[in-house]
Parts: C-alpha cells; structure tokens; sequence
C-alpha cells in the first residue's frame, strides 16, 4: 500500500540523469517554483552552495547576516506572496540559529521550508564538529521534520517536505541533510507530492454542521464575528466580506487576521485581544452568537477562559481540528478550508442589517476615540507619539503600504492604527512574539512584493537584535523603509513595569546608539527626527524615496498604550487608562 | 472535571523519530505518561501506540487531538477502562530453592494462573499476564519469600468499538 500520493513532473531537458544530491536539491526547489532562498553558508551545506553558484541565473540566493534573520525573512516572504519560503543553514549553530524562526512560523501558521547541513552519515551521534541533533531540536517546533542520509532520498523528501509545508494548515519543516547525501550522486527524477496517506490537510465540511452555523447565524439577535489568519491562509477575504455583508455582522480581527477586511469597512470594528479595540473586547461579553473564523482562541485575544463569552452561543470555523474544543468549547464546530465552508454557509444566510446592535460598537468606538484614540493620533502634548506617525504612514501611503512591525509597544500600536486596504499586508510576530522579527521579515516581504511599498516599524530594543541585517539591505539594495520608533527603553515591558510593579524599571532603559550612523555606516540614507513639524514631510520623502530609508522617530518615553486587558483578567475588564 | 484512567490508542507509519514527537506533546502538558507500548498493529506496515495516562477528559481530547495531527499519525483515539480489553504482563525472577522448600509458592503459581517459563538450578521465571491489580497482588504474595527480580509490561488493550483505520488506508489509496 503506498504512503505518499505522487504527481509525475515533466522533467527539464536539462538534468543530466545522473546528479549530486546538492544538485538534485536545486532541481527539487525548481520544480517546487522556487526562485529565491534566504540562508547562510557552512562547511556541512557547502556542497550545495557550490551548485547554487552554478545556478544562480534560476535561483537567488540572499545572503543574510545571521541564520535568524535567513528565516525571518523567508517567513515575510511567505506571509505576502502565500508562497512557501525557503531558508538554508549549515549544520550545528547555522541549524540552531534557524530555531527562533521556525517556532515563529509554527505558532503563526507561515509555509517555510528549512535545508539544514549536517555531518557526514559515518560521523551522525559521534558529536563530531558542527554536529547537533537538529532533528531532536527541531521536532516541537516543526510541522514535520525529517534526516536525508542517502542521495537517492532527497526527491521524495523535498516533495513531501513542501507538500506538508504549504498544505492544510501551513507551517514549517526542516529537512536535514548530511554531507555525503549532497555530493553522492544518483539517477535523479522528480515527482511532486500531492497526498500522504497519514496526513488528512483539508477535512471535508460537514454540511450538517454549516446547516446548524446558518440556522444560529439567522436567529441571532447580537451576532458577532472574529476573523484570524485562518482567512487570509484560505483565501477566504471575499466570501468573509461577502457573509458580513450579508447577514450585517461586525467584525473584528486578531492581530494575524488584520488586513484580511479592509480596515475602513463599515462593519470592521477593530481589533480584538490586549490592546484591540474597546467595542469588539467589552461587546464579546454580550453578543449572543461569536462566529470565530480561522483563528484559535490566543489567551492574548481571550484572557480569562473562564468569563469568556459565556452568554454566547459559539461556532467555530477552522481547518486544525486540534484548535475545535482546544481554548473555547464551540457550540458548532464547522471543519475546513475556510473558503470551501464559508461558500457553502453564505447561501443560507438571511440578509439583515442588525443596525441597533452595531449602533453599540459605534457608541463604544466614541468612547474610545475620546479617551485614547484622539490623544495617540491628534495628539497635543510636546512630544510625537507612536499613532501619529503610523497615522501619516497611512495617510502617505493611501493604505496600500505592508506594513511589518517587530514586538512590543511600537507593534500594539502599528496593528491598532494601520490601515489596509490589501489582504496579506500586516506582516507581524502574533503567537511567539519575537523581537528582531521585523527587519529581516521586511526584507522578505519587499522581495515577495516588490511593487508595493513595504514599511518595517520597529522599536528600539528590537531592532537591535537583528540590526545586522542592515547588512543585507545594503548588499542587496532592497528598497525597504525602515521606521524606528525609539522611546529609549524596552517600552512594553516597562508599561508593564509600571502598572503592576510600581515602576521598578528592572532592565528596560536603553542607553542607545546613533541609529542614524549606523544606518549611514552601511550606506542606507538615513533621517532622525524629534519634532511634529518634521513628520510629515520626512514620512512623504522616505516613501518618495526609490531606495532603501532608515528613519528614527524619537517618540514620548513613557507613553503607555491603552485599552489594556490586563494578564489573566476578562475582557470585560479591559481598562482605558 | 476528575482524573480518570484513559488508554490512548494511535495508529501510525512506522517512522523514526514519530515517538519524540508523540512523548514531546505530554511533555508539554506536563503529563506523565504511566505506561507506553509500541508494537505493530493489524495492518501491515502500521504501528501502534497504546498510551496510559491518568488525567481529565478535557486534556487528553486535546491531548489526542494534538498527537493526530501529527503528519505520520493516521488515527487516534481515547477509551476509558470500560470501554476496552486491557492486559499487561509482567515476569518474576525468583530463586529455585523456594519452589521446593516453600509449599505455598506452589499454590501462588496455580492461584493466579501464572506460568513457569524456565527453571534452571538458581532460579525459576513466572509470567503472569492479566489486569494490573492481578499483577500487583502476585507481587505482594511473593515478596515476602523474595522477588530477584521484576518487571511489568505497558498496558496493551483492544477496544470494543471499531476504529476503521482499514478504511481510512482504503479512501487514501482510491
């Protein structure tokens, strides 16, 4: 009985038969339709460096700074083209260095395939040099992951690889490969992958289930959806615009389904989570009906289970079964893509218009806009704040900008403020959180969409965890626009500090460099800024600009970013001030 | 929600590494795993995963969950003690002289349907298969005349439901 369903590819008239196994990698990347890798060279992987030299006119390699930075940027460039990204690293540390990006791209459901280096098959366990378990490490954080010690391997792994990467609910896979494996050589062929019997990526819909969703949604008085990544992974934006329309739901987003719903439409309510929106928090504690799609219920996006929409009937829609039941237990659980169920649900929806009930958000939303929004993007006091130069990014670039962000406050900020009017355009770090994301994600992004302007907004403290990526910008002349909202300290974790540590400012003062002369060091034109009067035109000169721009805005210190739903409390508590 | 016996049972390829993965998703649970067998299943080329765990309902449905998805899982499912056949076996090492100088050992053997399966002139190997209290009563009969040494199997069981993984392999294969 087999185990993988294959698919004949016409193979290139090029290939000689018989092949390396590091040339035999190429033609797997080829085949897949990969024109671009991101990675970092090493003794283990240098056999297959030696024929990406060879084939450089069909394959780009970009040459990272760091490993971290290699996977980061693949993960941006999948995360605009829904493409799968590609990163290499040699064996030992260039393999461990790949492990914050991939557990990144598995929280956040990112198609990334990583081609590790590793010893020869002789040398495997007897912890020769730039030898690591690769494998052993790797295995919570990937989707799959799998050791090639033979040539004649490499095909069926690859295919398998990508298959499993971009399918069902994506996520990353390494594949290792040991030295003698890549300059072995064998009778190379190569079938894609297009089903493994173990793995079920696309469960059928149950049209029983999507019969009882459509029965809740048209008797709901107070109805209420709440859209992830899930949407924009199932290509799903029009049937989601289509069935808000129509029943005359409002929705909000989590911070990974933002820009699936253009943020100016009428029934996008915000944001939910931590720092989302007032309406879209408090109201989830009084809808009767919460219509989750593609998305799993984040602790940062519920807080406390326990007071969680208890009122409300749930369906949930999502492609993971393991996510059905996980945080929130759903009322209807309707399984698959969610384009396929979402097609199949809208024809059963009654129109409506639900008018009084969206009334509540927009009288909420007045609140809001009083107490925080005016203050954040109008602001009056001395000093630039963080919204207002995310308010003339808007402005500047007609929400049609990705915007990448990095992690913490300046991140909150960027995904409240934002505005997009394209799916696939917020490109941030939401389940792991990590610093450092954002720079080289901006790389990725911008070589995935190299007509649209791609903005990185990054804080101080995280920009300087992969600042040397400044390094591939300059070498590749990659035209991103970098935005450092620098408040001289770690300002998320200092908000923290001093709302439930009384201000003990443990390690989150930065005493920083010269941004500007870094910036300069590696040739990237380069502005800082400090006074309101200068924001905008700088911000219409960055984006004027056809190359790359680093731009640092000294922003207020101690500013604090509101609403707030304080760790572990209901979203029910979340508090403007 | 209380703490019961579940016996998790999960179909998979036979590959490397597919174990790591699996103990990986009760290690982040903080779950201890009270006992593991891996053998091969009724299908050719499949492998099977019986899994004892003391927990709630509510976690090992995630629990199971989480081991399904992963990729060369094909099928898994949990089954309270009702709802399945469940043995273990364990092996005694007990030194030869007490077989002839003890009456009583004599009447162990045949009260818990035990086997002898060697002699030799130091010592005698029973073999006791059946539920863990049966296990665990020979045990405490025994010790007193002295256990050299003593071991006991993961729990293996069937359930009494069906698990269809045969027609699963089957729609796969059309």
């Amino acid at each position: 009985m087999e185990t993988l369903k294959k698919e004949k590819t016409a193979p290139s008239k090029q290939i000689r038969k018989r092949i390396s196994g590091a040339e035999a990698i190429i033609h797997c990347l080829l085949a897949e339709g990969v024109d671009l890798i991101y990675g970092y060279p090493g003794g283990a992987i240098m056999p297959l460096y030696d024929e990406l030299y060879k084939f450089q006119d069909k394959l780009t390699h970009i040459l990272t700074r760091h490993e971290q930075g290699a996977t980061h940027a693949a993960q941006g460039y999948a995360r605009v083209t829904g493409k799968v990204g590609v990163a290499v690293a040699t064996s030992g540390p260039g393999a461990t260095n790949l492990i914050t990006g991939i557990a990144d791209a598995q929280i956040d459901s990112t198609p990334m395939v990583c081609i590790t280096g590793q010893v020869a098959r002789h040398l495997l366990g007897s912890d020769a040099f730039q030898e690591t378990d690769i494998i052993g490490i790797s295995t919570p954080v990937t989707k799959w992951n799998c050791q090639v010690t033979k040539a004649s391997e490499i095909p069926e792994v690859l295919a398998k690889a990508f298959y499993i990467a971009k399918s069902g609910r994506p996520g990353p896979v390494l594949v290792d490969i040991t030295k003698n494996a890549q300059v072995e050589e064998f009778d190379f062929s190569y079938e894609h992958c297009t089903g493994v019997r173990s793995y079920n990526p696309y469960p059928k819909p149950d049209i029983k289930a999507i019969e009882e969703a459509a029965h809740l949604i048209n008797s709901a008085k107070k109805p209420f959806i709440v859209f992830g990544q899930g949407v924009i992974l199932g290509k799903a934006e029009e049937q989601l615009k289509n069935l808000v329309e129509k029943a005359g739901i409002p929705a909000a987003w989590t911070i990974l389904g933002l820009s699936a719903m253009d943020t100016e439409h009428p029934l996008n309510v915000g944001m939910v989570g931590m720092h989302g929106n007032y309406g879209p928090n408090l109201l989830t504690n009084e809808c009767d009906l919460l219509i989750a799609i593609g998305m799993r219920f984040d602790d940062r996006v519920t807080g406390n289970l326990d007071t969680y929409a208890k009122q409300a009937k749930i369906i949930h829609f999502d492609i993971d079964p393991a996510e059905i039941n996980k945080n929130v237990k759903a009322d209807v659980a309707v399984l698959g893509d969610s384009k396929v169920t979402l097609d199949m649900l809208i024809p059963l929806i009654k129109a409506n218009s639900h008018e009084s009930w969206h009334n509540e958000f927009k009288e909420k939303y007045k609140i809001e806009f009083e107490q925080i929004i005016k203050n954040d993007v109008y602001p009056t006091k001395e000093k630039l704040t963080m919204a207002e130069v995310i308010e003339e990014i808007n402005i500047a670039s007609g929400h049609r900008a990705i915007i990448v962000s990095d992690v913490g406050q300046h991140q909150m900020i960027a995904c409240r403020y934002a505005k997009f009017k394209q799916t696939k355009s917020n490109v941030t770090s939401g389940g792991l959180g990590t610093m450092g994301f954002a720079l080289p994600a901006a790389i990725g992004a911008k070589m995935g969409a190299m007509d649209r302007e791609v903005v990185a907004i990054i804080g101080d403290g995280g920009y300087q965890m992969t600042i040397q990526e400044l390094g591939t910008i300059f070498q590749n002349k990659t035209p991103v626009k970098i935005v450092v909202l620098n408040n001289d300290h770690l300002g998320m974790v200092r908000q923290w500090q001093e709302l439930f540590f009384q201000s003990r400012y443990a390690s989150t003062v930065m005493v920083n460099p010269d941004f500007v002369k870094i910036a300069e060091g590696y040739h990237i034109e380069s502005k800082r800024i400090s006074e309101r009067k200068d924001l905008k035109a700088t911000i219409k000169e960055m984006l004027a600009s056809k190359e790359a721009y680093f731009l640092e805005v000294k922003v207020e210190k101690e500013d604090n970013v509101f609403p707030m739903i304080p760790s572990g409390a209901s979203v029910s508590d979340i508090r403007l001030k | 929600m209380e703490n019961k016996w579940f016996t998790i049972s999960v179909y998979s390829e036979n590959s490397v590494g597919l174990l790591n993965r699996i103990s990986g998703i009760f290690l982040k649970r903080h779950i201890n795993i009270e006992s593991l067998n891996v053998s091969k299943s009724e299908i050719d080329n499949v492998s099977k995963f019986t899994i004892v765990v003391y927990t709630t309902e509510d976690w090992v449905r995630n629990i199971v969950g989480q081991v399904e998805k992963q990729i060369e899982v094909i099928k898994a499912f949990y089954h309270t003690d009702e709802e399945t056949i469940y043995q273990e076996s364990a092996l005694f090492k007990v030194a030869s002289t007490l077989l002839f100088d003890e009456r009583n050992i004599q009447n162990i053997i045949k009260d818990s349907n035990s086997q002898i399966v060697t002699v030799s002139r130091e010592f005698f190997v029973l073999a006791k298969t059946g539920r863990r209290n049966e296990i665990d009563d020979m045990y405490q009969q025994l010790k007193p005349y002295g256990i050299m040494q003593f071991v006991r199997s993961g729990r293996i069981a069937v359930t009494k439901s069906e698990m269809k993984i045969s027609s699963l392999l089957k729609e796969f294969n059309q």
